[in-house]
């Protein structure tokens, strides 16, 4: 957690020497709260003082980034408990995990099949970001090989598996130049897989049963020398896992807890029940992890867990919106219908996807309700007659139809009066309350 | 290393609403479901223990929903014709409770009448033992036509009637407060005005603790973000001490999943989408489950295979670990 100006002035000298280019110590500690300047401005600071103070600078959740072939995927930097707090940055990247007891060939198809894989949502495409090889064979060989298998599918991030550093030497050698993150350490093997992950820049996740060993490991680690670490405190269900990841991320965030200020790791295939994966990846990205392996692959769950893991990482504090203007879907032409919606992208979507998939040709008009659906821009006085009247007005959409007939969604029904004054020359319909209902009201009603 | 845990502790707890009657409370249910209690967020068992699991409700309807997708349809096969014996097959699917939605208009068109909808409702009623939610057709003049003479008709079982609405809540709540029902109170996604409508209702004379309210929520993919987020904070302000957010919640994920493309249709649709029936319980299931996460007391689903994973999930949730 950040320091306070106060916090930090009584680290200080205090000797209002100026040298900084401040009045005061106090004003330039403020200044260094604010992030508005660096500590080596200061030439007096003692050398303990700057070494906890750059230590306090750093983030409570340190940001651990897997690369390959111009593939980044991020996690750490959170800030907050909760997104409505300020929001969640950085998505929580979500790999496949394959096994090197496969034959080469299958584990190049599933990992082609994966890999290809590309889902649209809401103008988006949307991937998976990477692979976890798991060394279960037994013989680096066959480990070096299977990573090479997914390597000529696949350019994107791996994590190798095991917990014997000669599979893992094994495999690093097979991605040279990369950096991979290797799972991983526990109390047997740190020495050695803190030696490897250093030689070979990866990063490194750590695996402990109970926090106190957790943090005692990552503190061992970060003594030797590797500092990008993951952490996977091993609980496999539900109610573990999420009491564990809450006092981690608690702990990083309200405390100060260095040494488990690291992104989580979470396993939610690996249950009884494989319908069960898709749920325990629900907690995951909802319940703070940062990576996150799947043990199976098909559009159909994949699909799902990325549109989530999109709608939990959206700004709460920027809707997304898409551009008030006159939509023109399936080619309409004077006499097609005139519809009337909101600039949240969800909303437009879900409007323009009806009608388009309906085949009827509409002008969509959406107003700037300040990117909000209709019922909370409605709410919020953003989607009102005045609006609605101004947009219609603004876009001369009554210069490209023949009838001026504009049509309401049924929420806003209300509306209706206020905007017949507003628009006297027009005709205001309501229309239905749901989106889907629209291309059957277009039919029977208008 | 001893790492101490950070644990919250909260001056306020969420109130508990029965759901249900016993012939000693003057109803014919069974047993009773009891919602709500929390003094923490939602299964940290190292601060608290969670005094009432977050249940199941099986939405079925008073006859033939012909607009609801073909996999709903299908898999429920006849028993969708008729409210009694879908009931029975919801409490094999091993729901907690039941609700029932009540159609606008009957099979012919004509509109639905006060007495349809009794006997659906006495049909539920006496086909199983479970509690039961009775929601009218979401028109303000047919709610009320329809839910005055089911909760005279039902006096004592202490339903939860609904939904009430800022608009057309009055009739309901009395209803409800002169035959020993609960209401549930619905809001369009807003901490403050699901705050107004509770209090707009207990300032009619309705205890809190027939109360429940759902503050709304958008499916997967179709804003489940902001009622998420909203969930999450009135469930804080319940902790913090705000009266007036201290009632269990309710969400309806099935009706919000099932509406949209990716649960409704297997054709012309994106390949990319999968295969239609794996998809379309993973849409339900998962915009419930992310609801459970956020504070959700109950959950209202529609498909079997929805409810057996929530259930289960529900289930693991609820497991106290041993090292706490």
């Amino acid at each position: 957690m950040a320091l306070s100006g106060i916090q930090i002035y009584k680290m200080l000298p205090q000797i209002n020497c100026k040298d900084c280019g401040f009045p005061t110590c106090l004003a330039f500690a403020m200044k260094l709260a604010a992030k508005q300047v660096e500590l080596s401005s200061c030439p007096h600071v003692a050398e303990d003082a700057k070494a906890q103070l750059s230590e306090a600078s750093e983030p409570p959740v340190r940001l651990v980034s897997l690369k390959a072939n111009g593939h980044e995927v991020k996690a750490g930097n959170e800030v907050v408990m909760f997104r409505h707090e300020k929001t969640f940055y950085n998505k929580p990247g979500l790999f496949l995990r394959l096994k090197d007891s496969q034959p080469a060939g299958e584990i190049q198809a599933a990992a082609a099949e994966a890999d290809g894989y590309c889902v649209n949502y809401v103008g988006r495409d949307l991937t998976l970001d990477g692979f976890a090889v798991e060394a279960v064979s037994g013989d680096a060989a066959a480990f070096a090989s299977a990573i090479a298998a997914v390597r000529q599918a696949s350019h994107r991030p791996l994590i190798l598996i095991s917990t014997d550093s000669t599979m893992i030497a094994a495999g690093l050698r097979a991605v040279d130049g990369e950096n991979p993150l290797i799972y991983g350490a526990n109390t047997g093997n740190w020495q050695a897989m803190t030696d490897l992950a250093k030689q070979h820049h990866a990063s490194l996740a750590v695996i402990a049963e109970s926090l106190d060993e957790l943090a005692d490991l990552t503190e061992k680690i970060k003594e030797a020398g590797v500092k990008d670490l993951v952490l996977d405190p091993a609980a496999r269900d539900l109610s573990q896992s999420l009491a564990l990841n809450t006092q981690i991320r608690r702990l990083a965030l309200k405390k100060n807890f260095r040494p488990l200020g690291y992104p989580l790791i979470s396993f939610p295939g690996e249950g009884s029940d494989p319908a069960q994966e898709s749920v325990m990846a629900v907690h995951a990205i909802t319940k703070y992890a940062g990576f996150i392996v799947l043990d199976h692959f098909a559009a159909e769950t994949a699909y799902p867990l990325l549109v989530l893991r999109e709608n939990i990482y959206t700004d709460p504090q920027k809707p997304i919106q898409v551009q008030p203007d006159i939509y023109e879907i399936n080619n309409p032409g004077p006499d097609d219908p005139v519809l009337v919606t909101t600039n949240f992208s969800i909303t437009y979507f879900s409007v323009a996807n009806e009608i388009e998939g309906s085949g009827i040709p509409a002008w969509l008009v959406v107003t700037d309700a300040e990117g909000m659906s209709v019922l909370t821009a409605w709410a919020a006085g953003k989607f009102d007659a005045e609006r609605i009247a101004k947009t219609i007005k603004s876009f001369n959409v009554a210069d490209k139809v023949n009838r001026k007939r504009i049509v309401i969604p049924g929420h806003v029904a209300v509306l209706s009066g206020e905007l017949e004054e507003e628009l006297p020359d027009w005709e205001i319909r309501v229309g239905p309350r749901e989106a889907i209902d629209l291309p059957a009201f277009i039919k029977q009603v208008l | 290393m001893a790492v101490e845990i950070p644990k919250d502790s909260w001056a306020g707890s969420v109130r508990v609403v029965t759901l249900g009657a016993t012939p000693a409370d003057g109803g014919t249910r069974s047993h009773t479901i009891m919602i709500g209690g929390q003094n923490t967020l939602p299964f940290m068992h190292f601060e608290k223990s969670t005094p009432h699991r977050p249940v199941i409700a099986v939405e079925i309807k008073d006859r033939r929903p012909e607009d609801w997708s073909g996999l709903l349809l299908e898999i429920w096969g006849d028993a969708a014709n008729d409210p009694a014996t879908w009931a029975k097959q919801a409490e094999v699917a091993s729901a907690d409770l039941l609700v029932l939605a009540l159609t606008l208009t009957a099979a012919d068109g004509s509109p639905t009448t006060p007495s349809m909808a009794v006997g659906a409702v006495k049909a539920a009623l006496a086909a199983t033992k479970l509690p039961l939610i009775v929601l009218g057709p979401g028109q303000a003049d047919a709610d009320n036509e329809l839910l005055v003479p089911v909760a005279e008709a039902t006096k004592g079982e202490r339903l939860a009637l609904g939904l009430c609405e800022d608009k057309n809540y009055r009739t309901i709540v009395a209803a409800a407060m002169a035959n020993d029902h609960c209401v549930v109170a619905r809001t369009p996604m807003d901490v403050n005005l699901a705050k107004q409508l509770n209090i707009l209702i207990h300032d009619m004379g309705l205890p809190l603790d027939r109360i429940v309210m759902d503050p709304t929520t958008g499916a997967l993919g179709y804003g489940i973000e902001y009622g998420y987020s909203v969930m999450e904070r009135l469930r804080l302000a319940a902790l913090q001490g705000d009266a007036m957010t201290q009632l269990p919640m309710m969400v309806t994920p099935g009706f919000e999943a099932w509406k949209t493309k990716e649960s409704k249709f297997g054709q012309d649709v994106p390949e990319t989408w999968g295969k239609w029936e794996e998809r379309a319980i993973n849409w339900e299931t998962l915009t419930a489950m992310t609801l459970v996460e956020s504070g959700a007391d109950v959950v209202v689903l529609r498909h079997p295979e929805s409810v057996r994973r929530v259930h289960q999930a529900i289930t693991d949730l609820m497991t106290v670990p041993e090292t706490v």
